[in-house]
């Protein structure tokens, strides 16, 4: 069974990648979990078309000791099974704790006992506390993929989540399987993200090219490959299936200084929205304001 | 046994890695009075080091456990787990009295939110809530304090707008105290949140006023094994009528009124002089340093409260009081002085008794080798004057600093700036002052800050005190080495120790203790030679 955690930054599209591709495996003939660690708990929407009715911390509060397997997970595209975590609302409580109280208890109910060819984690935004390193800790995961796109926060926020692989790495398993470019068209993107995941160490492992056809399945519930196999888009993410399916490069990444992710953007198509002179970040101060 | 300290000193910090050996000589002192009346300066309040077992307790201990543990009537309850929450029940021999079977008392009793896992996931908020409103419904209390623990301030759980909410639909005083354990590097933090809480939710909320002449309020005494009761006592003998104590068998409404004191007498400096501070600047209380542990010191502090009120039928009467007792006391002290004369003591214990009881020692002309505090600042060693340049860390700064202004209504100073000076020209009356515990000691002892347990152990081995002060987390470490150890928190199964009366207690304590052979008889297994050990396990 191969453990799978999708990380990235927020609002890049991990759980829509996630799902379309979880889709081109289960097509393919695999069979896979997906595991949804947001509090929102939409991180299998697509998959079951229509959120999950009861997230396992909401099942764990009602049922007490009660909970079985089958309240928790559902069935969901071609065979797939889907959970969510679910959490607080936003405001009170600690998702954080919530994440690692749900695969504690997923893994006691004998969820990964199944026989599963793959589990894919899908992460809330940032490594921001514990919690969401949860999917990264030995016995979890071993791979993780980043979504990321050519703008600079999402890099910025791919290479943070190298920091945290880079710290599980030495603890334990855990390995970065490549970089996953959901594009927004941003000028030299795939020249940029080619460099920057060979700059960490890693692989451009497929560049998912922007298209309109994901939002109509979105609204349809669907993913592509479910709401029109035979559009390019579902090809798209068979190709990245096979891509992960196949893949050979497992790496601890080499997160990049600031100064050397500033001039990657600068190299690849900012150079001529530049002042006069380049601002090269010296002191400590300085570089905390450009992250700031 | 008559080792240079600073020999010793060395010895004891040997072991350690380079940079704790220089924080750790920092902590550790050797007295002396220089020829500017200053004492050597001692680094405390500081965090304790990985890797030492401390004596320290935590700043929910602090608050909870001794601010408002003691008071009867305000119903206490722990928002967290049950763990935090079994230390609700009072350990500390803190005893109350009520004046009729009818009156409330909580003490008994340890009410917590027993927070499990899905409340710290979802937030413990509602669980809070329907606790206060179950507590009130089972005891109907005139206030509620809500206590914080660890996981709530992680959470992020806002205990105070809990506090607010069911105030009002309660229509009872109900407030929150964040005094999350991790929040300070001692107790010591813990007290000062508790003192923050008192002067914000209930000093000066009831107004009632009292005829009476001497009115005072006693700071910083909890209680423990009835010391307050020995007190109470005291002060109506002599006619001084005492508003309320901050804690020890105390009320909610005695400190809602306490602001109508005429003085403020502080006890444990360390854990209360905020409140008696505020209560100056807010309502022009004055506050003194006093002390009821040894006989002397009792007889000392009546005069200074005599001075103070400079009433001759006061003063008369103290001093009928003091002569009466004293002549009681004098009995048991020469008695047990005679048996006791010239043994030795240590004390590390608390961040004022590690001071006071040196006097109750003096007394029976034992003498102190070696004392320190757990939890003290550097005023607490050498004396306030050291208070303006102190540097406040950024372990000290997240707490609140509670800067007051007078009352514009309520404000009155009980003396004049002229009265106060005029006061202070008296032999040893000194106002918002506390001279420390060094400058009361003999030179060349040692003082040691948040004592380790491997310095207790060395220095137990070096210098056989006939006797060890401190409390239950050391005492059975200390007894297995053969030394009778006296607990100064909870005075074991002892007390009253505080006055005259409570002075004859503890000459007869530690006579006991210090004279009976029992530990020198004691052969434990671990010294059974060899040999002897197979025949038992041949039986």
């Amino acid at each position: 069974m191969r453990k799978v955690a999708i990380y990235g930054k927020g609002g890049i599209g991990k759980s829509t990648t996630t799902q379309n591709t979880v889709a081109a495996l289960a097509e393919m003939g695999k069979k896979v979990m997906v595991v949804g660690c947001d509090p929102k708990a939409d991180s299998t929407r697509l998959l079951l078309g229509g959120l999950a009715q009861k997230t396992v911390l909401d099942t764990l509060r009602e049922e007490g000791d009660e909970v079985i397997l089958e309240d928790v997970l559902r069935p969901g595209y071609s065979g797939t099974r889907c959970t969510e975590s679910g959490g607080p609302e936003p405001g009170v409580g600690c998702a954080g704790r919530g994440i690692i109280t749900s695969i504690n208890l997923l893994e006691q109910l004998g969820a990964y006992e199944e026989d599963l060819d793959y589990v894919f984690y899908d992460v809330l935004g940032d490594v921001v506390c514990g919690g969401f390193a949860m999917p990264m800790r030995e016995g979890k995961a071993q791979e993780i993929y980043i979504v990321c796109s050519g703008e600079m926060m999402a890099m910025y926020a791919a290479n943070n989540i190298s920091k945290g692989i880079v710290k599980f790495a030495q603890a334990g398993g855990v390995r970065l399987g490549g970089i996953i470019c959901n594009s927004r068209k941003v000028d030299n993107e795939l020249e940029m993200i080619t460099e920057f995941a060979r700059l960490l160490g890693t692989q451009m492992i497929h560049f998912v090219p922007r298209d309109n056809d994901v939002q109509r399945a979105e609204i349809n519930r669907k993913t592509v490959i479910e709401w029109r196999p035979n559009v390019p888009q579902a090809d798209e993410y068979r190709t990245l299936a096979r891509a992960i399916d196949q893949n050979q490069l497992f790496v601890i990444p080499k997160p990049l200084e600031m100064e050397t992710l500033e001039k990657l953007l600068i190299d690849f198509g900012l150079a001529e929205c530049m002042d006069a002179a380049p601002p090269v970040p010296a002191t400590g101060a300085a570089k905390a304001g450009a992250i700031a | 046994m008559s080792r240079d300290p600073r020999d010793v000193k060395e010895e004891l910090i040997q072991i350690y890695p380079k940079k704790l050996r220089q924080k750790r000589s920092e902590q550790i002192v050797i007295t002396e009075h220089r020829e500017d009346g200053s004492v050597p300066e001692i680094k405390s309040n500081v965090r304790s080091s990985p890797g030492i077992i401390t004596q320290r307790g935590c700043t929910y201990a602090g608050c909870k456990g001794v601010i408002f543990g003691p008071t009867r009537d305000i119903l206490n309850l722990v928002h967290g787990p049950i763990g935090c929450s079994f230390y609700a029940w009072l350990t500390r021999r803190n005893q109350t009295r009520t004046p009729t079977d009818g009156d409330a008392n909580f003490m008994n009793y340890c009410l917590s939110t027993d927070m499990q896992e899905e409340n710290i996931v979802f937030g413990g908020e509602k669980k809070l809530k329907a606790a206060v409103k179950e507590a009130f419904d089972l005891f109907h209390p005139k206030a509620i304090a809500i206590f914080s623990t660890c996981p709530v301030g992680l959470i992020g759980d806002d205990v105070h707008a809990v506090a607010r909410e069911m105030s009002a639909e309660l229509g009872i005083n109900i407030f929150g105290l964040s005094c999350e354990g991790y929040r300070g590097v001692s107790q010591s933090a813990g007290h000062h949140i508790a003192n923050n809480g008192l002067f914000k939710h209930i000093i000066g909320l009831d107004e009632t006023p009292h005829d009476d002449k001497f009115k005072i309020n006693l700071l910083g005494e909890y209680n423990i094994g009835g010391d307050g009761f020995v007190l109470e006592e005291l002060f109506k003998r002599c006619g001084i009528k005492q508003i309320s104590t901050f804690s020890g068998n105390s009320t909610y409404d005695s400190m809602a009124n306490s602001h109508t004191a005429d003085l403020n007498l502080v006890m444990c400096h360390r854990s209360i002089n905020y409140a008696a501070e505020m209560m100056e600047k807010k309502f022009g209380i004055p506050w003194m340093k006093v002390n009821f542990i040894g006989a002397e010191a009792t007889a000392k502090t009546l005069r200074k409260i005599a001075q103070y009120f400079e009433d001759a039928e006061l003063t008369e009467r103290v001093e009928q009081v003091i002569a009466e007792d004293m002549a009681v006391v004098e009995i048991t002290r020469s008695r047990v002085k005679a048996r006791c004369q010239g043994k030795t003591a240590m004390l590390f214990v608390g961040g004022s008794r590690a001071h006071h009881y040196q006097m109750l020692f003096t007394e029976i002309g034992m003498k102190t080798l070696a004392a320190g505090y757990e939890f003290g600042h550097r005023d607490d060693y050498e004396g306030r004057s050291v208070l303006p340049g102190l540097k406040v860390d950024a372990d000290s700064r997240n707490i609140e600093q509670i800067d007051p202004v007078p009352d514009p209504e309520r404000y009155r100073a009980r003396r004049s700036p002229d009265q106060i000076a005029k006061l202070e020209g008296l032999s040893e009356m000194e106002f918002r002052d506390y001279i420390g515990m060094m400058p009361q000691m003999d030179d060349d002892t040692l003082v040691i800050d948040d004592l380790s347990h491997h310095e207790t152990e060395r220095l137990l081995e070096i210098y056989k005190p006939d006797i060890f002060c401190a409390g239950i987390k050391e005492k059975y470490a200390v007894q297995k080495m053969g030394i009778p150890c006296k607990q100064l928190h909870s005075y074991d199964y002892g007390g009253p120790y505080a006055g005259f009366s409570g002075a004859i207690n503890f000459f007869n304590d530690i006579d006991r203790m210090v004279n009976m052979k029992i530990w020198s008889h004691v052969t434990p297994p671990w010294n059974t030679p060899e040999p002897q050990r197979e025949e038992v396990a041949a039986d």
